[in-house]
């Protein structure tokens, strides 16, 4: 299972890219992925949206559960993966690449100090 | 300490999830429950249900036992046939769903879901006033279900005889893959044709015929398939879930097994209260339904409503339909309701989403 050293993680099973320009991309984790199983629908809030640290951006239905999105850090929706739309079980197949799930314009950059690194998070998982 | 079957390594060694399953380390999916679902629709796939719990009934009033704790008429039984039944509470509620096999008029099996195997049995024991013994061989006992289109195909190649030839709900004894006294049985959950096969492992080896149907099974696409897999295929076929869609807080006629409530075969546990609702009439009724807009699956516990909104039910299975691409569920709503194309609304978390009653099964089969 991948957990790539570049990326921040939160409790949650989510991972940030922080892209240099203010803004992060969110995704879970290849751990995530595997526990839901198949995905069959991600479902999230609309660009424009704004969330404060932790507040549900979204929901991962798969075959057997259905899994909340928490805001790794606050700020606003400014992409949202629209090819999740026609094939969420991308997030299966690439969760770090093609099955990201949305972009944040970060409100607050130093929030991504409380993250965890990946081997923090392979500590929780393990 | 969760118990682990004998097939435990065989799923380790196919890198299956594993999850504590009513106190087993079961197979949850190997490669996905999707793929595993479709396998055993248009082929065939492998499941371990070792948990479930066996009961040997023995004696010259076996048969008065079991009448009197069972809700089906078992005295229909002739050896080598089985028959789906239940237990019910004195009130009607329902103590578990079962399989009662006939070997002879004095020896049957009860096969029992794998989380009431204790309660079950000291339930039988508890009102065992007859000529008859319990036997609990659930922990000897390995359970084998394969279960698809090519399961006929598959099964021949290692047994003696044709097992084409077994009707279903019927069953036969004999050798599989060398290993004796296999009872096969033409039973399943999955709504496909197939054969439980029940194993002695005191006397056979079930990784024995795990492995020669496995090795039979190559050219025909049979996959191994978890226990999500059995719960999406039993689903779409519109099949209860001890726990889930039936409990102790519902009775037969409520849960839609009015059809093995036998009434008048004679007094038995709960047939007076039965007897009782039915002459009243059932007040809410378990029923299947479709989710109108695709990708919102309904979940346990969810509320159902009416159009206009109001609270009516509760979902007591849903998932999304593996074959349909739709979500599907069932619940209990109040009887008027639960008739074949009613409105309804499930509550998805925020969103009231609209759904239509569906008698199951929900695919055509």
């Amino acid at each position: 299972m991948k957990h790539p050293e570049e990326l921040k993680y939160t409790r949650e099973h989510e991972w940030v890219r922080d892209n240099g320009d203010g803004t992060v991309t969110v995704g879970i984790t290849d751990f995530a992925q595997s526990e839901l199983g198949d995905i069959v629908f991600v479902e999230l809030e609309e660009v424009g949206s704004g969330f404060d640290q932790d507040d549900v951006f979204g929901t991962v239905e798969a075959v057997k559960t259905v899994s909340e999105l928490y805001a790794p850090v606050a700020g606003e929706i400014v992409e949202i993966n629209e090819s999740l739309e026609d094939d969420p079980e991308l997030v299966n197949n690439d969760p770090y690449g093609e099955g990201w799930l949305i972009k944040l314009k970060m409100s607050d950059a130093s929030q991504l100090e409380n993250l965890l690194s990946s081997d923090e998070y392979l500590q929780i998982i393990d | 300490m969760s118990k682990q079957t004998p097939l435990f390594e065989k799923h380790k060694d196919l890198n299956a999830k594993i999850v504590d399953f009513s106190g087993f380390e079961m197979p949850i999916q190997y490669k996905g429950i999707r793929e595993e679902h479709m396998a055993v629709r248009e082929r065939a796939g492998l499941f371990d249900v070792s948990h479930m719990g066996e009961f040997f009934i023995s004696g010259p009033e076996a048969l008065d036992l079991i009448q009197h704790v069972t809700i089906n008429d078992a005295s229909r039984l002739r050896p080598g046939k089985a028959q789906y039944s239940a237990m019910c509470y004195e009130n009607g509620g329902i103590v578990d769903d079962l399989l009662v096999y006939c070997f002879d008029e004095n020896s049957y099996m009860l096969v029992v879901n794998a989380a009431n195997i204790d309660k079950d049995r000291e339930w039988i024991h508890s009102h065992n006033n007859f000529d008859a013994k319990l036997d609990d061989r659930s922990e000897t006992t390995a359970l084998l279900a394969i279960q698809g289109p090519s399961s006929i195909d598959i099964l021949s190649k290692i047994v003696d005889e044709d097992p084409s030839g077994i009707g279903f709900y019927n069953f036969e004894q004999g050798k599989v893959a060398g290993q004796k006294e296999v009872i096969i049985s033409a039973t399943g959950y999955t709504g496909e044709k197939g054969f439980e096969l029940y194993i002695d492992t005191r006397l056979s080896d079930p990784v024995q015929i795990w492995d020669a149907l496995m090795d039979a099974g190559k050219g025909a696409g049979l996959e191994p398939a978890g226990l999500g897999a059995r719960d999406t295929l039993r689903l779409e076929m519109g099949l209860a879930l001890y726990g889930n869609d039936i409990t102790e807080k519902t009775t037969p006629l409520e849960g839609r097994l009015g059809w093995l409530t036998k009434l008048d075969k004679g007094p038995f546990i709960g047939s007076e209260a039965l007897k009782k609702q039915k002459e009243k009439g059932v007040e809410r009724r378990l029923t299947g339904f479709i989710v109108q807009e695709s990708r919102l699956i309904p979940r346990k516990d969810y509320p159902i409503c009416d159009s206009g909104g109001d609270r009516i039910g509760i979902v007591t299975s849903g998932t999304q339909s593996i074959v349909l691409g739709k979500g599907i569920g069932m619940g209990y709503v109040p009887a008027e309701t639960a008739a074949e194309g009613e409105q309804i609304q499930i509550s998805i978390r925020k969103k009231m989403v609209s759904a239509i009653t569906k008698k199951p099964p929900f695919i055509d089969k």
